[in-house]
């Protein structure tokens, strides 16, 4: 089933961790089995977050080795990002096997991602100048409080709650997807998507990277796919309407916008909230309601409907 | 349509009488089923374990205290204590509110519900002052159910009576499945509407999605504003003097009336056409195959 939830706030910073959970706190019984989050910072330019995982947390509690192995796994990222010449400015660690760094870059950041990916079990999950997206099994209580979320300040932010059908229960199949290379560009979706291996195989023959097989990560591929031929991201949401197959909500969030796209049947919901200063939008009423308690009026966007906000 | 006396009435047979007081024009093929009941047979009309309520005697009941099953529960309790009005306050998009009530009761809730509110009911007076998610009135049999704000997809899923009224606009797959009962749309609604709908009415002030009747097999859509496209089967069929009559006493019912009065509406039938429309019972089938 899953569940999805996004908000923006026009013109000014809120916690947007805080309420995000609120929000998906709200929806897990669309989806106990992991948690996700993108959230919008204050943008940094010059400088990036980097959120990178270096195992599965399934994969911590088997063997008598992964604790060396993790630790060795860490060792080479740092030399490849030195290897890059980035300085890196600060090292967070959540658990043992998800990092956050903020590093200083001038170069290709594509070509680091790569580099530092084809390191066994490294999954870089955000890099970006203001993205950060975490994701791990659980609810979004325990996902918030393990990542210290529930403070977190900015713009925007986009979250998922996960019932896992066509691929694991996992950290690579959670949502949401960053649509790499694009370094502040998130997805989350609710849906099946049924073209799934023929577009897969498509945006292979490009030269992007699929780290699951979660039907999921070809939006976030698509959408980078798009905006890397240059094409705005209103139109990259109504081209999927027509490219993509199956039945999907998704939205999509960038450095400064927030989108949604609801393919040709409508049958996965969206509850959207608008006022002038604040959009929020989550598959079921309740979550917006939990950080509007008030009375609002919500509408439910049609079939075929695309929508673009500006922070 | 020329007003019909009591006498007029009672020397007429059920089908005549259904027919002469508006309450269907279908003509299914195969069985056709007619239900009318007298007003003296009281017992038809309600389950004989429904508490017996007060309509005067009225209370509220706090969402924020209870989860989902807790609010059903209390409102079952203050109706078993004879409370005939029952107000619930910060309903907060909580789910399934107000489900399988099966007897007379006037229930108003001030705010919005979420999925399933007032499916299953058998009865009661419904009002909600806010909006409904998902499948608003699904499998509701009788009663009346008006919502304030907007609605859901899938708003009165395989209704089979009673009246759903949604003053704003509602979602995709409106009244699919609907099999009798009336919905009232003051606003738009989605695509799919009215989707293998079987019996019944269905209103739509403002405009229509995609596919509007699809496959349906009978009941009647009227629709105010545009369609934005017919779905397999479905038909627009002359808006009769009935159906003008039927729709201003509606209309003027739930203060929806358009200004412009209802003769621009569309009318939107099965067209029958499908391999299902044979004349054929089942038995007879067998005979031939």
């Amino acid at each position: 089933m899953c569940g999805i939830a996004g908000l923006i706030h026009k013109g000014k910073s809120s916690n947007v961790g805080g309420e995000m959970t609120a929000m998906l706190q709200a929806l897990k019984h669309r989806g106990p089995d992991s948690t996700g989050y993108a959230v919008y910072g204050v943008e940094s330019p010059g400088e990036y977050v980097m959120r990178f995982i270096l195992a599965e947390q399934e994969a911590m509690s088997k063997g008598f080795d992964m604790i060396d192995i993790v630790a060795k796994r860490l060792e080479l990222v740092e030399e490849r990002l030195a290897y890059h010449k980035a300085e890196v400015k600060k090292r967070e660690a959540a658990t043992d096997y998800a990092h956050r760094y903020v590093i200083s870059h001038d170069g290709d950041t594509e070509m680091m991602a790569r580099h530092i990916e084809d390191i066994e079990g490294v999954e870089i999950l955000s890099l970006g100048n203001a993205l950060e997206l975490i994701k791990d099994l659980g609810d979004a209580s325990v996902v918030a409080e393990q990542y210290g979320l529930n403070d977190f300040e900015g713009t925007h932010s986009i979250g998922h709650t996960r019932m896992a059908t066509e691929s694991d229960v996992d950290i690579r199949s959670a949502h949401p997807y960053w649509a790499f290379p694009y370094n502040d560009v998130s997805v989350v979706h609710n849906g099946q998507i049924t073209n799934y291996w023929i577009m897969r195989r498509q945006m292979e023959r490009k030269g992007h990277r699929f780290m699951s097989n979660c039907d999921s990560e070809l939006l976030a591929v698509y959408t980078a796919d798009n905006l890397a031929n240059g094409v705005p991201l209103e139109e990259s949401l109504k081209r999927s309407i027509e490219e993509i197959d199956g039945v999907f909500t998704y939205l999509v969030a960038t450095k400064d916008q927030l989108g949604m796209a609801k393919d040709t049947m409508a049958a996965k919901p969206l509850v959207l909230y608008e006022s002038d200063d604040l959009i929020a939008m989550a598959s079921e009423e309740v979550a917006i309601r939990a950080i509007l308690p008030q009375e609002i009026d919500t509408t439910d966007p049609y079939d075929e409907e695309v929508r673009v906000w500006q922070a | 349509m020329a007003s019909v006396t009591d006498a007029e009435l009672k020397a007429m047979t059920q089908e005549e009488r259904v027919q002469a007081l508006g309450m269907t024009t279908e003509q299914l093929t195969g069985r056709s089923l007619y239900i009318e009941f007298e007003e003296d047979e009281e017992e038809r009309y309600t389950y004989p374990w429904a508490p017996d309520v007060d309509f005067n005697k009225r209370t509220e009941i706090n969402a924020d205290d209870y989860d989902t099953k807790g609010v059903n529960n209390k409102i079952r309790e203050l109706m078993a204590e004879g409370y005939g009005t029952i107000v619930i306050q910060n309903p907060r998009g909580k789910h399934s509110i107000g489900v399988g009530i099966l007897s007379k009761l006037n229930l108003i809730i001030e705010g919005s519900t979420g999925y399933f509110a007032n499916g299953l009911i058998d009865g009661p007076n419904v009002r909600i002052n806010g909006r409904v998610g998902w499948s608003c009135g699904e499998n509701m049999m009788s009663g009346t159910v008006l919502i304030e704000k907007n609605a859901g997809s899938t708003f009165g899923a395989a209704i089979r009576g009673g009246d759903l009224v949604c003053r704003g606009s509602v979602g995709s797959r409106t009244g699919i499945d609907q099999k009798g009962g009336t919905i009232i749309v003051g606003g738009d609604t989605g695509a799919l509407s009215g989707f293998m709908m079987q019996r019944g009415r269905m209103v739509v002030c403002g405009n229509a999605g995609k596919n509007l009747g699809d496959s349906m097999y009978d009941g009647t859509i009227y629709v105010g504003g545009e369609i934005q496209s017919l779905g397999v089967d479905a038909v627009t069929a002359e808006l009769t003097d009935l159906d003008k009559a039927w729709l201003t006493r509606k209309l003027t019912q739930y203060e929806l009336m358009p200004k412009e009065g209802v003769d621009h509406f569309t009318k939107i039938v099965a067209g029958k056409q499908l391999w299902n429309y044979d004349n054929l019972e089942p038995s007879e089938k067998k005979l031939i195959l």
